[in-house]
């Protein structure tokens, strides 16, 4: 049952209850007493506060909403657009601005698409497989959402820096990691491991294999039973993960900022330039790459909520 | 194709589920693994398949070594007890799946595979069905598409894990009668679990019964049912009256009092006696070897079922018998009650 539909019936229900409320306030008290008409009435009494404190739960909320959410989603548009569009467009036409989108769409790139299979063999392994070890597993999964980002750069930092444990062999076959790409791309992978197994494993597990059975039963091999039965039930559930993988990706600040380096033109993302543009006084500048990633989390925001959808519409179909 | 399983070991941790089980199957029986849950049916159902694997023992099939195969190379029917359909297919696209996946050097083409999806579903009456998806089917519409799909790779063997378990009574009758008649059309070895005795004695050539993992008794279904071998077997299929006797010196007693029937050559001791519902032949009071008072009757179709108080040594038994309408029985009235037919088996420590 989604929320929604949920919702709908909550909302039909009130509407049922409005005539008789009605009823309530202007029939007699003699009226009130005798029968019991208004069984719905005080059925709905038990179930709802009254109007007041009604109104101001939902005032609060929305008040709160507003403040913390949307306001500063207005700002950052209305600081991007503050000299206007023009100013808006040559600010995101500058190159280090250039060079900074084109680096973390690289770093999303690669960090989506290892997680995704990453996160596939680990959802895999735990939800179709008994083992020793396996809470260790799971445990670890989440261990880099449990971990401060800057803590996860700083591991990063300690392994491959110049004074790190790989870094005189690294130093001697001039292989550079730390202040560079594949630097900013292992603290992001490590950063959003776990959003792809995370949004599997649950799906999995409710699947179970009784269906990769059957394909095997049938005569398929183990990738046909991958690509013809696994992957397209999960597929709205790997696209969820991944979506919130990518999101999370191209918004990373703190391991990122700690192994990038910060080279101009060079190894700045989007998220580091913003900071970089804004403590050398280019507001308008750095709302405009702002007011990019703030489209980004709308974008997907509504991605998400398609997706979330269909994942309901998916369990409802699971066959039994 | 004819199944030989033999000496069949398996654990699941500590828990034996199979403890050396030896069957045979012939050619074109249609046989039924019964027995309660946890009693390792449905885990010797899926070693044949190749689903799971014993730790000790041997499976062949059609006198080939089957446990060296995998399930995708045994050419195994099997059919989930909740279908395990593939949700994202058609029905159509379900059947079709195990003629799509099969080598190419073997696999049939488009047209070739249309026409066999369509002759299948046709087999199972569904062919009206072929867009739908599984969520948009009944249960037993699923089960009959799942048998359907198992039946597209021409198995050797069919294999069937309680078929009929999830399925509401009026459908489980009529798909029971349809799966007999498919059966003889298309005469393929097949084996099914089951822990309705009603269901594997109705359906079944031969009837295997199994307890806690090993097998009680093998026969058909009016062997397992006027012989049964062993007391679990006595109880499990069919209702028993069970009494609490002692033989000694070839007479049985119940409660001290002997009673009017032979041991029959079971042993000394205390045992157990079996007798059917409907085997109590009913007297007035003083005529028989039981005595005991009606406290209950209900009369449906040709029978009438009534309870009857037992008065012993050690308290009252209540017993339920099933007594032909002919003698209407009164609630209150005292009647005298003898085994007609009855098996003695010595309690097991």
């Amino acid at each position: 049952m989604s929320l929604q539909s949920n919702l709908a019936s909550f909302t039909t229900q009130l509407r049922a209850y409005a005539p008789a409320a009605d009823l309530n306030v202007s029939s007699s008290p003699q009226q009130r007493e005798k029968g019991r008409p208004h069984a719905a009435a005080l059925q709905r009494d038990l179930r709802t506060e009254p109007g007041p404190i009604r109104f101001l739960i939902i005032a609060l909320a929305l008040i709160f909403l507003t403040v913390f959410v949307v306001l500063p989603l207005v700002v950052v548009f209305a600081q991007a657009f503050s000299r206007g569009i023009n100013a808006y467009f040559s600010a995101l036409a500058e190159p280090e601005a250039l060079s900074a989108i084109r680096l973390t769409l690289l770093i999303a790139a690669i960090s989506v698409s290892l997680n995704m299979i990453f996160g596939l063999i680990a959802a895999w392994a735990i939800s179709k497989f008994d083992f020793a070890g396996k809470t260790i597993l799971i445990t670890l999964i989440d261990l880099p959402f449990s971990v401060s980002p800057v803590i996860s750069g700083l591991v990063f930092v300690l392994l491959f820096g110049a004074q790190g444990f790989f870094g005189t062999w690294l130093q001697a076959h001039d292989i550079h990691i730390l202040f560079a790409v594949p630097g900013i791309a292992l603290a992001t992978i490590f950063v959003t491991f776990p959003f792809v197994a995370r949004s599997l494993i649950p799906l999995m597990q409710e699947q179970g294999t009784q269906e990769e059975e059957a394909a095997i039963s049938l005569g398929a091999s183990g990738l046909q039973t991958f690509f013809r039965v696994t992957l397209p039930n999960i597929k709205w559930g790997l696209l969820y993960g991944v979506l919130l993988c990518n999101a999370r990706a191209m918004g990373e600040f703190g391991a990122v900022s700690v192994v990038s380096g910060h080279i101009r033109g060079e190894t700045n993302t989007m998220p580091l330039l913003v900071e970089i543009l804004y403590n050398e006084y280019q507001f308008v500048a750095s709302f405009a790459i702002a007011s990019l990633l703030a489209m980004l989390a709308l974008i997907t925001l509504v991605v998400k909520t398609i997706l979330e959808r269909r994942l309901d519409e998916g369990q409802m179909v699971s066959g039994d | 194709m004819a199944i030989e399983v033999n000496n069949i070991v398996k654990k699941f941790g500590d828990f034996t589920a199979l403890d050396n089980v030896s069957l045979k199957v012939g050619d074109g029986e249609l046989l039924a693994l019964l027995g309660p849950s946890g009693s390792g049916k449905t885990t010797l159902l899926r070693i044949i398949a190749g689903l799971d694997w014993p730790e000790a023992g041997e499976v062949t099939i059609d006198g080939e070594d089957a446990l060296g195969r995998g399930a995708s190379e045994r050419h195994v029917g099997f059919v989930f007890q909740h279908y395990a359909l593939f949700r994202h297919m058609t029905v159509f696209e379900n059947v079709a799946f195990g003629l799509r996946v099969q080598p190419r050097a073997i696999r049939k083409d488009e047209k070739a595979i249309r026409a066999r999806v369509k002759e299948l579903l046709d087999l199972v009456q569904l062919d009206w069905l072929s867009d739908r998806y599984p969520s948009q089917l009944s249960g037993g519409q699923r089960q009959r598409i799942a048998l359907a799909r198992a039946l597209a790779i021409e198995p050797r063997i069919l294999l069937l894990d309680e078929p009929f378990g999830a399925l509401d009574a009026k459908v489980r009758k009529e798909l029971r009668q349809w799966l007999r008649s498919l059966h003889q059309e298309i005469h393929v070895t097949s084996i099914f679990v089951t822990h309705d005795q009603e269901e594997a004695l109705e359906v079944a050539n031969r009837v295997v019964v199994m307890d806690k993992g090993r097998i009680e008794q093998i026969g058909t279904p009016g062997e397992v049912y006027d012989n049964p071998a062993t007391a679990f077997v006595h109880g499990f299929i069919g209702e028993s009256i069970v009494l609490p006797v002692d033989v000694s010196d070839g007479a049985v007693r119940l409660g001290g009092k002997p009673l009017n029937i032979a041991a029959n050559g079971a042993a000394p001791g205390a045992s157990k006696l079996f007798v059917r519902r409907h085997d109590m032949q009913i007297g007035p009071a003083g005529g028989g070897s039981l005595e005991g008072a009606v406290r209950h009757v209900r009369s449906f179709g040709p029978i009438q079922r009534a309870e009857v108080a037992l008065a012993g040594s050690e308290g009252t038994t209540v017993i339920e018998i099933d007594a032909p309408r002919d003698r209407e029985l009164q609630a209150g009235e005292i009647i005298s009650l003898e085994p007609r037919r009855y098996r003695i088996f010595a309690v097991q420590e």
